[in-house]
């Protein structure tokens, strides 16, 4: 599919940094005029993307998170989220919902809830080089409510 | 400050304010702790009425918080979900764990 427009961005993997990762890419999503809803969908995507990143891609220091989002010819909105952390061991099961690591405090649905709120994901991981979830999803729009 | 808190001995409410992520969970998670730990109530109740933004880690904070009140016998009651924050919360099937509720008025601040 064609290319309409594309942004990136690097931000360094901090906590802080979600919030404004999200509302980045949610900004640039607005020029499709995407419903509350719609935008609801990307931001938590993308935050449970970013969240990943920062606490299990780079467990103990602090990296880069490489954030590239394009519209695609019909509306379609591409966003890929990229580090150079430690890497996915098992995707597959880090993919399963309840899955995690950590325990605790992380309900191990990271995964769950980009598959849930996009129309569809791809993740490539490589032991120690790092890891690119790329997430698509189609904008209706408000006009089409 | 994202959360805002009400103690008494049968129950602990906490008002929950902004947008609920890995960043700012810990910070909420420290608050609702000390008064759970000093109140050690029969209810918790969390009020998401001024939530504009929720993802995973607003799931992991419910079933942390669960488990605690749990070990002293305790509930928790989720109430005043925007539709979407509901949807997800429904997703990670919490209402095992928690009684969850919809805000009263739901037409309003999502289709705007």
């Amino acid at each position: 599919m064609q290319i309409i427009n594309e942004f990136r961005m690097t931000v360094d993997s901090k906590s802080i940094n979600e919030g404004f990762s999200r509302a980045a890419v949610a900004a640039f999503v607005a020029q499709l005029d995407p419903t509350l809803d719609e935008i609801s969908d990307i931001k938590m995507a993308v935050s449970e993307a970013v969240t990943n990143c920062i606490v299990h891609a780079y467990p103990t220091s602090v990296g880069k998170i490489y954030i590239y989002a394009a519209i695609l010819d019909g509306g379609t909105v591409k966003v890929s989220i990229r580090d150079k952390g430690c890497g996915i061991m098992d995707v597959r099961q880090a993919m399963e919902p309840l899955f995690t690591t950590l325990g605790g405090e992380r309900a191990g649905l990271g995964f769950a809830v980009m598959e849930s709120f996009t129309d569809k994901i791809s993740v490539r991981s490589v032991l120690g080089k790092g890891t690119t979830v790329t997430l698509y999803k189609k904008i209706n729009g408000r006009a089409a409510v | 400050m994202p959360v805002r808190i009400i103690s008494t001995r049968e129950r602990v409410t906490a008002f929950l304010e902004g947008e609920i992520d890995h960043h700012s969970a810990a910070d909420i998670r420290m608050d609702i702790d000390s008064a759970l730990m000093q109140y050690k109530p029969n209810l918790l109740k969390l009020d998401y009425g001024d939530v504009t933004f929720m993802d995973s880690s607003g799931i992991g904070l419910i079933m942390g918080r669960y488990r605690l009140v749990q070990s002293f016998g305790g509930k928790v009651l989720v109430t005043n979900l925007s539709p979407q924050i509901y949807k997800i919360m429904q997703l990670a099937g919490l209402e095992k764990i928690a009684k969850i509720s919809k805000r009263e008025d739901v037409n309003s601040a999502d289709n705007k």
